[in-house]
C-alpha cells in the first residue's frame, strides 16, 4: 500500500503541470464553496449578535425585516418616522421597563449618525448580553457631544476632543454639511463587532439642533440659528426613527406588541428582533441556497476536470501499466494507484483551497467588516466546514473511481502487452 | 532435473475469436535451461508469454509453473506467482519514466516480499547493494540515480535486465530484448544476460525472430512447429 502511494506520488509529480492546473481549479472551487458558506454563517452570527436584551423594536409601519435592517443594522433608510408622542406613550406603558428612542438619517463620511438618549448606553446589549463600554472619554452630556463607535474612531483617526462636522443624509460624499454646528468627540466605545462600531452617537437634542434652521433637507435660506443660541430653543424632538423597548417581563411581549400595533395615535409596528431575523433568513435563504448550489456545482466542475485529465492521460500510460503488471502488480493495485492519484490531487486542492480562503479572509476581513458589517473570523476550518470538506473528499474519491476502474479494465485486457 | 515450465495440451482462445490462438501439445523448460523460442509475428508469442505470466488463462490443458498449475489458480494468486518467480524483459520501453534507475530496478521487490528477501539475504547485503552489484555486472556503474529517460536504448535494456534478475526469480522471460539494439550491442547484451542468468541459475525463455542469436542456447524451438492452432487459423 505504501509503495503504491509512493508510485502514485511520483507519477503525479511527473505530470505536475496538468495535474497542478487541475489542483488549482479544485482549490479555487473549494475556496469559493467554503467562502460562500462561511460568509453565510458569519452574516447569521453577526446579525444575531448585534442585538440582545431588546424585547421589541418599534417604528413606523413597514415590514418587520426592513424595520430591523434600518433600526438595528443601519442598512438602508427609514421610510417614515414615528411621532414623539408615540414614543412617550411607549415609555409610559406600565409593562415597559425601559424605552430608548433613536433617530437616524444623518451621516459622517459614510458612517451613520444616531441620535439617542443617554439611557442607550445603559440598556443596549449585544452578543451574549454584553453592555457597551466606553474605552476612552465619557458618554455625551452636552448638545454637541458625540460618542464614536470603535471603527469610526480608528477608521477616521479621531480622538477624544476632536471636532467633527456631520453631513445631512446618508451616503459617502456630496452631502450638505452641518458646518455651522460642529460636534466634539466626547467618548469612544470599545469594539463590539456589531453595527455599533460604525455608528456616531449624539443626543436627540443635538439631532434636533442641527436641523433647527433646515427645511426639506437643506439649510433655510437667509435664516440660521448659531450654535450658542440653540439652548434657548426647545430641543425636544418632533419625531424619532424607532424605539428600542425592554420589558419588565418577557411574558408580556405579545401583549405589548399588540398594544403598540393597535396604537390610536398613528400606525406603528413593534417587532421582536429574533422573529424578524428569522424572517430575514427566510427571505435571503433562497439566495443563500442558490449561491451554495452554484459553488457546489463549481466544485463538481473542478472534479470533472480532474477525472477528464486523468482519463485523457491514461492511454499514454498503458505501457506504464503493463510494466507494473509485469513486475507483479495486480489489476487491483492498478485500480488503487489511479484512485490514489485522484485522491492525492483532490486532497491537495482542498488543502490549498483552505489556505487560499485563510489568506483571502485575512486580507478582506477589514473591508467586509466595514462595508457589510459582517465580522469575519479568521479561522482555518470550523467543525461544520470539516463536514463539508469530508463530503467533498468523498465525492473526490467517487470521482477517482472512474479512472481507477478504467485503468483496471485496461490492465486486464492489455496484460503484459499494451495494444496500441 | 525439475521443470520450470510444463505445458500440456494447452488451448487458448481470445474471447469472441473464431478459433484457437494457441494449441500446444507439450512444451517443457527445465530449471536453469536456456530456451530460444522463435517465430514470426502472429505465431502466438505474446499470447504464450501472457499465459506463462499468468495474465491470461487457458480454456483447456495445464500450464505448470514450478509445480503450480496456473489454470487452477485465482488471478490474484497467478499475479503473486508472476511477481515472485518471473522476471520480464520486453523489446523496448521497459522502464517507468518517472522513476530513477534504482527505483526501476527495485520495482519487483516492491510487489514481491519473496524477491525482496532473496535480494537482501544474499551475503547479508542490502537491497540497494544488490541492485548496485547487478548494475556493476551489467557494466552500468554510477547511473543508479540518473533519470531513465536520459539513458541510451542499450542502457535501458540492461537496466531492464537488472530489474528482471533482482531477487533471483527462477524464470526470466525476454521478449525480443535485443531487437532495438545494433549488432555489436546485441551480442554484448546477450552475453551479460546469459552470464547473470547462469549466476542465478534461472531458466531463460528467450523469444526472438533473429535466429543468429540461437547458438548460445541449450535448445531452439520454433513456435509455429509446436502451435497446432496455426494450421487451422492464422491467429495472433
Amino acid at each position: 500500500m505504501k509503495h503504491l502511494l509512493h508510485l502514485a506520488w511520483r507519477s503525479a509529480w511527473n505530470r505536475r503541470l496538468t495535474l497542478g492546473l487541475t489542483l488549482a481549479a479544485i482549490a479555487l472551487s473549494v475556496t469559493l464553496l467554503l467562502g460562500v458558506d462561511r460568509l453565510r454563517h458569519e452574516a447569521h452570527r453577526g446579525f444575531s449578535l448585534s442585538v440582545s436584551g431588546t424585547d421589541l423594536v418599534v417604528g413606523a409601519r413597514t415590514s418587520p425585516v426592513q424595520l430591523m435592517l434600518y433600526a438595528v443594522f443601519r442598512i438602508g433608510e427609514a421610510t417614515a418616522n414615528i411621532s414623539w408622542e408615540s414614543a412617550q406613550q411607549i415609555v409610559a406603558n406600565p409593562l415597559v421597563a425601559w424605552a430608548v428612542p433613536i433617530s437616524l438619517g444623518d451621516s459622517h463620511h459614510g458612517f451613520p449618525v444616531m441620535g439617542t438618549s443617554a439611557a442607550y448606553f445603559d440598556h443596549f446589549r449585544y452578543g451574549d448580553s454584553q453592555s457597551l463600554v466606553i474605552q476612552s472619554g465619557n458618554p455625551f452630556r452636552d448638545t454637541f457631544d458625540v460618542v464614536l463607535g470603535a471603527e469610526v474612531a480608528t477608521g477616521l483617526g479621531y480622538r477624544v476632543g476632536d471636532s467633527i462636522v456631520l453631513s445631512h443624509g446618508m451616503g459617502e460624499a456630496g452631502l450638505p454639511e452641518h458646518r455651522d454646528k460642529p460636534f466634539t468627540v466626547k467618548g469612544i466605545l470599545k469594539p463590539t463587532g456589531t453595527p455599533v462600531d460604525r455608528t456616531l452617537h449624539i443626543s436627540l437634542e443635538g439631532m434636533s439642533a442641527i436641523h433647527l434652521d433646515w427645511v426639506g433637507g437643506a439649510p433655510m435660506p437667509g435664516f440660521s440659528i448659531p450654535g450658542q443660541y440653540v439652548q434657548k430653543v426647545d430641543l425636544t424632538p418632533m419625531e424619532v426613527t424607532a424605539v428600542l423597548v425592554g420589558l419588565k417581563s418577557r411574558a408580556a411581549v405579545f401583549r405589548v406588541q399588540r398594544q403598540i400595533n393597535e396604537s390610536p395615535v398613528e400606525p406603528l409596528l413593534a417587532v421582536m428582533p429574533g422573529v424578524a431575523l428569522e424572517q430575514l433568513w427566510q427571505v435571503v435563504g433562497v439566495a443563500e441556497r442558490a449561491m451554495l448550489a452554484v459553488s457546489a456545482m463549481v466544485v463538481v466542475v473542478g472534479l470533472s476536470g480532474l477525472v477528464a485529465v486523468i482519463l485523457a492521460g491514461l492511454n499514454e500510460r498503458r505501457r506504464e501499466l503493463a510494466i507494473l503488471r509485469a513486475v507483479g502488480a495486480r489489476p487491483r493495485d492498478i485500480f488503487l494507484l489511479m484512485t490514489a492519484e485522484s485522491l492525492l490531487v483532490t486532497l491537495g486542492g482542498v488543502l490549498l483551497g483552505i489556505l487560499l480562503l485563510l489568506v483571502a479572509s485575512l486580507l478582506l476581513a477589514p473591508h467586509i467588516q466595514s462595508a457589510y458589517g459582517i465580522p469575519l473570523r479568521t479561522i482555518l476550518v470550523s467543525p461544520e466546514e470539516l463536514k463539508l470538506l469530508t463530503a467533498l473528499m468523498a465525492i473526490g474519491l467517487l470521482a477517482g473511481l472512474v479512472p481507477g476502474y478504467r485503468a483496471y479494465r485496461i490492465s486486464l485486457t492489455d496484460g503484459l502487452m499494451p495494444r496500441i | 532435473m525439475s521443470l520450470a515450465i510444463d505445458i500440456r495440451a494447452l488451448r487458448f482462445r481470445y474471447p469472441g475469436a473464431a478459433g484457437d490462438c494457441l494449441d500446444i501439445e507439450a512444451f517443457q523448460a527445465e530449471a536453469g535451461e536456456r530456451v530460444f523460442l522463435h517465430g514470426p509475428s502472429g505465431s502466438g508469442k505474446s499470447t504464450l508469454l501472457g499465459l506463462v505470466g499468468g495474465v491470461l488463462q487457458a480454456q483447456q490443458g495445464s500450464l505448470e509453473l514450478l509445480g503450480h498449475d496456473l489454470s487452477r489458480l485465482r488471478p490474484a494468486v497467478r499475479d503473486k506467482l508472476r511477481a515472485d518467480h518471473i522476471g520480464f524483459i520486453f523489446q523496448q520501453f521497459n522502464l517507468i519514466p518517472y522513476l530513477s534507475v534504482m527505483d526501476n530496478i527495485l520495482l519487483p521487490c516492491r510487489f514481491s516480499l519473496r524477491r525482496q528477501r532473496r535480494a537482501s539475504e544474499d551475503e547479508g547485503t542490502s537491497l540497494r547493494e544488490q541492485a548496485l552489484r547487478l548494475l556493476s555486472h551489467l557494466q552500468l556503474d554510477g547511473i543508479e540515480q540518473v533519470s531513465v529517460t536520459r539513458l541510451s536504448v542499450g542502457q535501458q535494456q540492461r537496466v531492464a535486465a537488472a530489474r528482471a534478475l533482482i531477487g533471483k526469480p527462477e524464470i526470466v522471460i525476454a521478449d525480443e530484448p535485443t531487437s532495438a539494439l545494433d549488432a555489436d550491442r546485441q551480442t554484448a547484451f546477450l552475453d551479460l544476460l546469459l552470464q547473470e542468468c547462469d549466476a542465478a541459475n534461472a531458466t531463460l525463455l528467450f523469444v526472438s525472430h533473429d535466429r543468429r542469436l540461437a547458438r548460445q542456447f541449450h535448445r531452439e524451438i520454433s513456435l509455429p512447429s509446436i502451435n497446432r492452432a496455426l494450421v487451422e487459423h492464422s491467429g495472433r
